[in-house]
C-alpha cells in the first residue's frame, strides 16, 4: 500500500442523491462513524431531476391498499420482478412516505390537510380495474424536495460529507469481503484508502451510456464499474426504460402531451408512419409501441438528418397561441436545446434512454448478493447496495413510474438498517486490509498519468455511445446485436489505452472524466452482452426476431461477470413474503 | 487577462457545471465554451455565485420562470439565458 493515507469509518456510502442520503441518516442516527462520499455537492445529485412523485397507498383520495400497488408493480415488472422484494416495498411505503412528511418534506396536500394524491400511469384500483390516485409528489419538484429533506436531516445527524471525492475502487480480501474503497479527492488528486465495515454503493443510473440519455453527466455507473472491476455480477443490464421523444443530440425530454394535444410523427419522406404501425390511435399508442415505430424507421433508412438518425415531431399546425396555451415551457425548451421552434418547424427526436433497472444484485435488506457456486446464493460481507445502482429487484424489466423514489426511500432505509445490524452483531473491529488494497487503482492511475499517447477519452466514449444507441436501444434486432458485441468489445479494448495531456493533479477533471469512462464501458459491456443473450421481448427489452414473453426458458435474471463477459442466470422469486404469488398473465394495458 | 487564467480554477469552474439536472449541463457546457475566457473578474464572480444556487431555481432562472433576487446576477444571467 505504500504511502497512501488512510482513514477508518464504521460505514462509507457512495453517492449522496436520494438512496445513498437514506441509507447515511439511518447510519448516523445510530451513531455510527459515516463518510458519505460524492462528486458533487449532494443536493445536486440527479435525485433532483424527479418530477413525478413517489407512490405509496395511503388512500387519501379513494381506497387503495399495497397489495394492488404490489399487483400493479409486478405486473409492470412484466413477471421479472421479485415478489418478495416487491410485496416489501408496497407495505412499507406508506411508513416511508409519512417518515418524509414529518422530516418537513413539503407535499401538495388535499382541503382536509392529508396528503394529496394524482394518477400516473400503471397505477391502479382493484387488480387493474381503473387508474388509481396513488402519487405523492411535491409540486413538479419532487426528487428535489426529497433531495433538499433528507440532506438537511443528514447535517442535524451529523454525517461527514466528503464533496467531490470520486469513489474509484472496491477493496476485497481473499475471502471476498468488501473493506472499504479507494477514492480520489478532486481538490487535491491525492488518493485515499477509506477502510470500514460496510461499504454502500448508492451511485445512481449509468444512462450515460447512450448517445441518446435524460440522464446528468455525473450518471456514470461508478458503482458498477467498481462492482465488475471487484468480481462482482452486474443483474439485468440488458433493461433500460427509454422514453419515445427526447431531443435529438440533447436528451432533454418533450413531453408525450405534445402528441396528446394533436403532435404527431414524421420520417424524413414527411410520412405520417405512426398510420401504419397503429392505425387507430397512431401517435397515442403507448409509449413501447411508438419508440419501436421510430427505432424501425431509424434502423430502415427512413430516419430525418444527415445520418438518418432521428424523428421529426411537427405541432406547427397547432399554431403558436395553442402550443403557448396548452403546452406551455415547450417553445423555449425546443429552441433551447433543438434550436427550432415548433411553431414553424418540427423538433428532431430519438427514443431516450432514462432509466436503468439492473445493477448490483443485493437482497430485500440491501446486502450485495452472488451465487455461492453450489446452487445458491452467498452473501458478500461487507458490501451493501440501494436505489438505481442496485437491482433487488422491484421493477424487474420495467419500472413504473413514481416507484424510483420509492425504491431509494425504502431501501435506502433497508440497507442502512443492516448495516447497523451487522456492524453491532459482529463486526468490532475493522478487519484487516490485504497489502494490495490499493494497487489495480493505483496502477490504473499510473497508466493513465504516464500515457502520452493513445486513445481520447472523448473519442472512445463518443464510439461507445453511438454503438449502444445503434445496436442496443430501444428496439433490438438480432443481426444490429451482433454486430454490436463485437464494437462494444472494441471499444473497451480501446478504452484501456486512454491518454489525458493534462498531467497535473490538482483538480484534474480529464482525468475524472478518464476514471468514469472506465466505469461506463463495463456497464455499456454489460448491457450489449447480456441483451443479445436473452432471446425474448420482456419489458424494455424488446427484440425483433423474439417478439413475445417466454416465460419457460426466460423467466430469470441475467448476471453478467467482467471477467471474460461470462453470463450466468438465476431464478425470478416468484414467492412474495406472506401473501399469494401473482402468476404470469400477458401485460396489457 | 482573464481571472480563469489559472487552469485550476477553471477547472473547478468546469466541474461545478456537473448538475443534476441534464438541462443545465448542456446550457452550461455551451456557456463555458462560449463565454468563460472572455469573462473579467467581476462577471467570473457572478457566475461561480449562480452556479451555487440550487439545480432547478437556476433553471427556472434561465428559462427566464424566475428573475434573479439580485440584479448584481443579471447581466451574467442575460448572457446565460442567450447561449
Amino acid at each position: 500500500m505504500g504511502n497512501i493515507a488512510r482513514r477508518q469509518f464504521d460505514a462509507v456510502v457512495v453517492g449522496a442523491g436520494g438512496s445513498g442520503l437514506r441509507a447515511a441518516l439511518q447510519l448516523a442516527e445510530a451513531n455510527l462513524k459515516v463518510a458519505v462520499l460524492s462528486k458533487v455537492f449532494p443536493t445536486r445529485s440527479h435525485t433532483v431531476a424527479a418530477q413525478g412523485g413517489v407512490s405509496a397507498s395511503l388512500g387519501n383520495e379513494e381506497p387503495d391498499n399495497w397489495h394492488w400497488h404490489m399487483y400493479d408493480t409486478v405486473k409492470g415488472s412484466d413477471y421479472l420482478g421479485d415478489q418478495d422484494a416487491i410485496e416489501f416495498m408496497c407495505r412499507k411505503a406508506c411508513d416511508a412516505v409519512v417518515e418524509l412528511e414529518h422530516y418537513g418534506m413539503p407535499f401538495d396536500r388535499l382541503d382536509n390537510g392529508k396528503i394529496y394524491q394524482r394518477p400516473f400511469g400503471g397505477h391502479t384500483s382493484n387488480y387493474g380495474e381503473r387508474a388509481i390516485k396513488r402519487a405523492c409528489a411535491a409540486a413538479d419538484r419532487t426528487g428535489h424536495a426529497m433531495l433538499h429533506t433528507l440532506y438537511q436531516r443528514n447535517v442535524r445527524a451529523h454525517t461527514q460529507f466528503f464533496v467531490e471525492w470520486m469513489a474509484l475502487d472496491l477493496i476485497r480480501n481473499q475471502a471476498g469481503d468488501v473493506l472499504g474503497v479507494v477514492a480520489l479527492e478532486m481538490e487535491t488528486g491525492e488518493v485515499m484508502i477509506l477502510q470500514a465495515k460496510a461499504t454502500l454503493l448508492a451511485t445512481g443510473g449509468a444512462g450515460r451510456i447512450y448517445s441518446a440519455s435524460t440522464n446528468a453527466f455525473i450518471n456514470t455507473g461508478d458503482g458498477l464499474g467498481m462492482a465488475a472491476r471487484a468480481g462482482i455480477p452486474l443483474e439485468d443490464m440488458e433493461f433500460w426504460q427509454f422514453h419515445p421523444t427526447g431531443v435529438a443530440g440533447a436528451g432533454v425530454l418533450i413531453t408525450e402531451g405534445v402528441r396528446g394535444e394533436g403532435g404527431f410523427l414524421l420520417n424524413k419522406n414527411g410520412e405520417r408512419f405512426m398510420e401504419r404501425y397503429a392505425p387507430t390511435v397512431k401517435d397515442l399508442a403507448s409509449r413501447d409501441v411508438v419508440a419501436r415505430a421510430m427505432a424501425t424507421e431509424i434502423k430502415e433508412g427512413r430516419g430525418a438528418g444527415k445520418d438518418g438518425e432521428y424523428i421529426l415531431l411537427k405541432l406547427d399546425h397547432l399554431g403558436g397561441d395553442v402550443i403557448d396555451k396548452r403546452l406551455p415551457g415547450i417553445r423555449e425548451i425546443a429552441k433551447k436545446f433543438a434550436n427550432v421552434d415548433p411553431a414553424t418547424d418540427p423538433i428532431p427526436v430519438v427514443p431516450t434512454c432514462h432509466y436503468q433497472m439492473g445493477g448490483v444484485p443485493t437482497n430485500v435488506a440491501g446486502q450485495a448478493v452472488m451465487p455461492d457456486g453450489k446452487g445458491g446464493e452467498k452473501i458478500i460481507k461487507g458490501l451493501y447496495a440501494a436505489g438505481e445502482c442496485a437491482c433487488v429487484s422491484v421493477h424487474g424489466a420495467n419500472r413504473l413510474g413514481t416507484n424510483s423514489l420509492l425504491d431509494l426511500l425504502v431501501f435506502g432505509k433497508s440497507a442502512g438498517e443492516q448495516v447497523v445490524k451487522d456492524i453491532s452483531a459482529d463486526v468490532k473491529s475493522l478487519p484487516d486490509l490485504p497489502a494490495d488494497a490499493a494497487d489495480k487503482t493505483m496502477a490504473r492511475l499510473a497508466r493513465l498519468d504516464s500515457a502520452t499517447s493513445g486513445e481520447r477519452v472523448n473519442d472512445v466514449g463518443a464510439e461507445m455511445r453511438r454503438t449502444m444507441q445503434a445496436h442496443c436501444g430501444v428496439f433490438r434486432f438480432p443481426d444490429s446485436m451482433a454486430e454490436g458485441v463485437k464494437k462494444m468489445l472494441a471499444v473497451a479494448e480501446r478504452a484501456k489505452s486512454t491518454f489525458i495531456t493534462d498531467k497535473s493533479k490538482v483538480f484534474n477533471t480529464a482525468r475524472v472524466e478518464a476514471l468514469e469512462l472506465d466505469n461506463l464501458i463495463e456497464v455499456a459491456l454489460s448491457t450489449m452482452i447480456s441483451a443479445n443473450a436473452r432471446q425474448e421481448s420482456r419489458g424494455a427489452h424488446d427484440r425483433s426476431d423474439f417478439p413475445n414473453r417466454d416465460d419457460v426458458n426466460w423467466m430469470k435474471h441475467t448476471l453478467w461477470y467482467k471477467e471474460g463477459n461470462r453470463l450466468e442466470y438465476k431464478p425470478v422469486q416468484l414467492k412474495p413474503m406472506t401473501v399469494e404469488s401473482f402468476e404470469p398473465k400477458p401485460r396489457v394495458y | 487577462m482573464s481571472s480563469v487564467s489559472d487552469d485550476r480554477s477553471r477547472d473547478r469552474i468546469f466541474w461545478h457545471c456537473r448538475r443534476g439536472l441534464l438541462e443545465l449541463d448542456l446550457l452550461l457546457q455551451r456557456f463555458v465554451a462560449r463565454h468563460l475566457d472572455a469573462l473579467d473578474d467581476g462577471q467570473t464572480a457572478v457566475f461561480v455565485e449562480l452556479l451555487e444556487y440550487d439545480d432547478n431555481d437556476l433553471f427556472d432562472m434561465v428559462m427566464k420562470r424566475a428573475e434573479p433576487v439580485n440584479e448584481r446576477l443579471s447581466p451574467v444571467l442575460a448572457l446565460l439565458r442567450d447561449v
